[in-house]
């Protein structure tokens, strides 16, 4: 299938995005296209204009505070597989990024359209959500900071207002001991999960959390500190496997068990 | 020798333009003038259309049913006794009867355009009760797909054995259901078609990406009303085809009425979204099996029930009853025994027709056999291939015609078994399950055997009395001026390597060098009929055909040859490209020179066909080679999630006399890979209104590179006595057994905890949840 007829504007700001996006309610913003692209193949959605922000430079821009590293949101999942800049994550979030799809898609598809887009199957959100990320939003009022898990409302759904721009992703910064893990379960080698277990785990900042991903809503973030869960790593599973259940999102008992696989998974590569 | 004929592993020459991206498919061509063409599909299984609305402003450029005055539908009728006939509409007409039949056809410059087109139609449905299962469709009160059948049987058949003297016999038996999967071929390049008028010579030329020109020339004509003459079909390269292509499809139908209705060439190319909901269903068997035995365990009898899921309509020229029709016969599999009873029933649901997949019914059949054989083995606490060894056909026993009537030409079943059981070390397998795995996985080994028919001819065929019965398959071979030798042959190559195969076995005979050999193939036009590539056919009767040609052409040069040489015929012989006597030597090519250049020079009593033959072949014996395997897997299979490691894969093989090793491999290798689809991946789910729950190729896995493990084959080589050079067709084998082999590895990892997988694709889900169904009832014991 090909896509309806649409207009296509390519800024070269974000204000200049923002601006384009205030003048038209059924506009769908371009950045890596991979998720995007097959939708308007598959006449899935039907915007009427097209935002290409992957020109706009402060997209691809990296931050470095001494707390956080800055993503610009059109950094690409290769670069970060590639670690073509300073990694706040020891090596974390490349080793993520490794994992996503093919490498053909690595190289167009981006952090910030993964985010935007919300998939609950999609890798960064579960990463991210488990490293405790900020998102940037800009928009018509001013630029604000979200944290992902209040940004993320459920599946495909965001805090995102149609006339924003979702511009940077703020990754705090690993103390030298931290250490992460990841795991997915899929039917084959890049292709969407069936369940993720995500873990980071950073005694020296306080910092122990769970994401069990791929879920029928949004990923399920479980915070070591307030469920109780200790200071010890790893974690006990029981109280993980209890709070999936009431979450409701994982479905039956085949779900379970994968979901507590993965992140039986990710708790092992964390050791690793 | 020169390492170009028989038996060399040459580099195929299709793929240097085939790896550099330069061949030529459907996709681009784009011939002056040319309109894109984007189908209007129902969106149910199964209604009554009550009205079409299309507005004024569209109407010239929307063509429906009522516009194709004329055009006839599509029959794919059998001769057997009790088959009902579907009628095929080109575009639907009254009722639609799956999801995805053609309703409107919309012509625009783009097909983006048209598919807006075919956003404008509005279609007023009124939706019927679907037959979405066909044990559903087989109940009484089930709604019906053709009303007038009063039923949805298209054809019930049943094969008895003297099958009753079994019961007093029999100390054993076990009894399994088995389901195979709908699945849906999955070619690289889909389906596509260019139809153009060409009024200088009032001729319809068709392009279509198809594995069969001539069987399609012949239906276009048929549907259009007109002469074949009238129509000329070109296959150009075509990218893959396992079966899908072997069909004639409405769209190619449409689209040659359309190009002289509208006066441009039109062009339609399949969507991969079309090819999963609306095209290419194929493999929907249910079996209940039963195995009966002595005591020690060699096999009695066979009884079986088989139902195939054949879709809406029976499909052109092969039916809706190839299947079911296979499965009768080829269930006995490589075992000798004396009781069997088999019936079969293909029913028609609201699905798409159902189309041969590479090994057709022969995957669906290996696996019902060989995972119950396993379970019959487990009953009697033995070793599957001890079991598999006392009833496998001898190889002294060969020639050996089997309860079905299936003629084995040649072969060493045990010895195939032997050298797979080696290759994948069973003992240390065994000592391993005992060890136990560091990871808690479980490990498991599994094997099965298969035999793969091929190249049967007129006398298998013309008992089905489909539409067209293969009888001598035609090669025209011919000499250039300068030399060079061109073959012409009726069948094509989506995918096979057939310039590379048969410029072989043409070199083999004139010891023309192979890149001075020529293949013209897939265009009406240029080669002599055939019925096309399919049943693994090619290199028996194409290659039979092709030696046929080039032995008549070598008697011809030898007696040109013989006269320059001014030495008798009877003393020449032909040696690497040379007509050779005691006096000297003359080359092939300067005799084509003296042929068509110098014909003064030539004998008085010179043959005045000259270097230009069309030979036709059939094989001494044309029920057909059976090359045949055995399969061997080991698994590792993770309880909590039911994930399925391939561990190690070892196929031995016995293809006769291997005209291309390396080719052989690849058909292997890439047989094997979709047998893991089936197996492990690859199903095509509907819901209860007969909905297609797949439309991506995230929906519907096919195994990639990482799904794929390195398999490790090995070849036997027991010549065919029956065809030319004992090479027997080996096309589809790969497809074959991996889902039984696979399956019984799983089920030899599960064993222990009583837990048994006989639905395929084996889903980590399903493993899963047979794994958690089996462990309470385990420990409740």
């Amino acid at each position: 299938m090909k896509p309806v007829a649409f207009d296509y504007e390519r800024p070269h700001t974000i204000e200049g995005a923002v601006g384009i996006l205030s003048g038209n309610s059924d506009a769908k913003i371009l950045a890596g296209g991979q998720t995007l692209g097959p939708m308007l193949n598959l006449r899935l959605v039907q915007p009427t204009l097209i935002v290409d922000v992957t020109r706009i430079p402060d997209l691809t821009r990296i931050e470095e505070e001494e707390d956080a590293v800055t993503l610009g949101a059109c950094i690409t999942h290769a670069a970060i597989e590639d670690s073509r800049f300073a990694d706040p994550s020891n090596g974390f979030l490349a080793e993520v990024a490794r994992g996503i799809a093919y490498r053909a898609v690595r190289t167009r598809g981006t952090i910030g359209g993964s985010l935007a887009h919300a998939d609950p199957a999609a890798d960064w959100l579960s990463c991210l959500l488990a490293v405790g990320a900020e998102v940037l939003l800009t928009g018509p009022r001013g630029k604000r900071r979200v944290a992902l898990k209040e940004f993320v409302r459920g599946a495909l759904d965001t805090e995102l207002a149609p006339d924003e721009v979702l511009d940077g992703v703020r990754i705090p910064r690993f103390s030298r001991k931290a250490r992460a893990g990841f795991a997915k379960i899929c039917r084959k080698s890049g292709e969407f999960a069936d369940a993720i277990g995500a873990v980071v785990h950073d005694s020296d900042r306080g910092v122990l959390q769970l994401v069990a991903g791929a879920t029928r809503g949004q990923p399920i973030l479980i915070n070591g500190e307030a469920e109780g869960l200790g200071a010890s790593f790893p974690p006990p599973l029981e109280p993980v496997r209890e709070k999936l259940k009431q979450s409701g999102l994982v479905g039956d008992a085949y779900e379970l068990n994968i979901h507590m696989a993965a992140i039986k998974r990710a708790i092992a590569n964390a050791q690793a | 020798m020169t390492g170009q004929g028989i038996g060399a592993s040459l580099i195929r020459k299709e793929d240097d333009r085939f790896m550099r991206g330069r061949g030529g498919f459907v996709g681009d061509l784009r011939p002056a003038g040319m309109l894109e063409v984007a189908f209007l599909r129902s969106s149910f299984a199964h209604a009554r259309l009550k009205r079409i609305t299309i507005p004024p402003f569209i109407r010239s450029r929307v063509f429906i049913a009522e516009d194709l005055a004329g055009v006839a539908p599509i029959r794919a009728d059998t001769a057997l006794a009790g088959f009902k006939s579907s009628v095929q509409p080109i575009l639907a007409t009254g009722k639609v009867r799956h999801v995805g039949e053609l309703i409107a056809m919309c012509v625009a410059p783009t097909r983006a355009e048209a598919e807006d087109l075919v956003a404008l139609i509005d279609v007023e449905f009124e939706e019927l009760p679907a037959v979405h299962d066909m044990l559903e469709g087989r109940k009484p009160g089930a709604p019906l797909v053709h009303e007038h059948w009063g039923d949805n049987l298209y054809l019930t058949t049943e094969i008895d054995a003297n099958f009753e003297a079994v019961a007093a016999k029999a100390k054993t038996s076990v009894t399994r259901e088995l389901r195979t999967a709908r699945q849906v071929m999955s070619p690289i390049e889909g389906r596509g078609v260019i139809a153009e008028w060409n009024s200088r010579l009032g001729q319809l030329v068709v392009t279509s990406s198809t594995q069969q020109s001539h069987i399609v020339r012949a239906g276009l004509a048929e549907c259009l009303g007109v002469d074949e003459g009238q129509v000329r079909v070109i296959a150009p390269d075509v990218g893959g085809g396992f079966g899908y292509k072997g069909i004639l499809l409405p769209e190619e139908v449409a689209l040659s009425w359309g190009t002289r209705k509208i006066g441009r060439p039109l062009r339609w190319l399949e969507d991969r979204r079309e090819n999963l909901t609306a095209g290419a269903d194929c493999r929907e068997h249910h079996y209940v099996l039963t195995a009966y035995a002595d005591d020690e365990g060699h096999l009695l009898a066979l009884d079986c029930v088989a139902s195939v899921d054949a879709g809406a309509y029976s499909a052109y020229p092969f039916s809706a009853c190839l299947e079911a029709g296979q499965i009768g016969s080829i269930l006995p599999g490589l075992y000798d025994f004396a009781h069997y009873r088999c019936r079969t029933y293909s029913i028609a649901t609201n699905k798409p027709p159902i189309l041969p997949y590479r090994g057709v019914a022969r995957t669906g059949v290996c696996f019902a056999l060989e995972v119950t054989l396993d379970a019959l083995a487990r009953e009697l606490r033995q070793e599957p291939s001890d079991l598999r060894f006392k009833s496998l056909v001898r190889p002294e026993q060969m020639p050996f015609d089997n309860i079905a009537k299936r003629h084995f030409d040649s072969g060493d079943y045990p010895e195939a078994l032997r050298r797979c059981l080696d290759a994948i070390d069973l003992k240390a397998v065994r000592e391993r399950q005992r060890r136990g795995e560091p990871d808690g996985r479980l490990i498991g080994l599994g094997i099965a055997m298969y035999s793969e028919q091929a190249g049967h001819g007129t006398s298998v065929y013309a008992g089905w009395g489909i539409p067209f019965v293969p009888g001598f398959e035609q090669c025209h071979a011919r000499f250039t001026p300068d030399g060079g030798l061109e073959l012409r042959v009726g069948s094509h190559s989506h995918g096979q390597g057939h310039e590379t195969t048969l410029s072989q076995v043409a070199h083999e005979i004139l010891g023309v060098p192979h890149e001075r050999i020529r293949l013209v193939h897939g265009d009406t036009a240029e080669t002599p009929y055939s019925t096309g590539t399919w049943g693994s056919r090619c290199m028996i009767v194409a290659g039979g055909a092709v030696a046929s040609a080039c032995d008549q052409l070598a008697m011809r040069v030898k007696r040109i040859g013989a006269s320059l040489l001014q030495a008798k015929a009877e003393d020449v012989r032909l040696e690497s490209g040379d007509v050779v006597a005691n006096s000297g030597r003359v080359s092939v090519a300067e005799i084509a020179r003296t042929w068509y250049r110098r014909p003064q020079e030539l004998p008085r009593d010179v043959d005045p066909a000259g270097l230009e033959v069309t030979a036709g072949y059939k094989a001494k014996r044309d029920t057909g080679t059976f090359s045949y395997a055995a399969h061997a897997a080991i698994v590792g299979v993770d309880l909590e999630t039911g994930e399925v490691e391939i561990i190690d894969y070892v196929i031995v093989e016995d293809g006769g006399v291997l005209v291309n090793p390396m080719i052989v491999d690849g058909q292997i290798y890439g047989g094997a890979a979709q047998g893991i689809g089936t197996a492990l991946y690859e199903e095509m789910q509907f819901d209860s209104r007969a909905q297609p729950l797949g439309s991506t190729l995230s929906d519907y896995l096919l195994p990639g590179f990482t799904e794929v493990p390195e398999i490790r084959v090995f070849h036997m080589e027991t010549p065919s006595p029956y065809t030319r050079f004992g090479q027997k067709g080996i096309g589809e084998g790969g497809a074959i057994a991996p889902p039984a082999a696979i399956t019984n590895a799983v089920n030899d990892a599960l064993k222990d905890i009583g837990a048994e997988l006989l639905d395929l694709p084996l889903t980590p889900r399903r493993i899963g949840e047979a794994v958690m169904r089996a462990r309470p009832k385990k420990s409740a014991q």
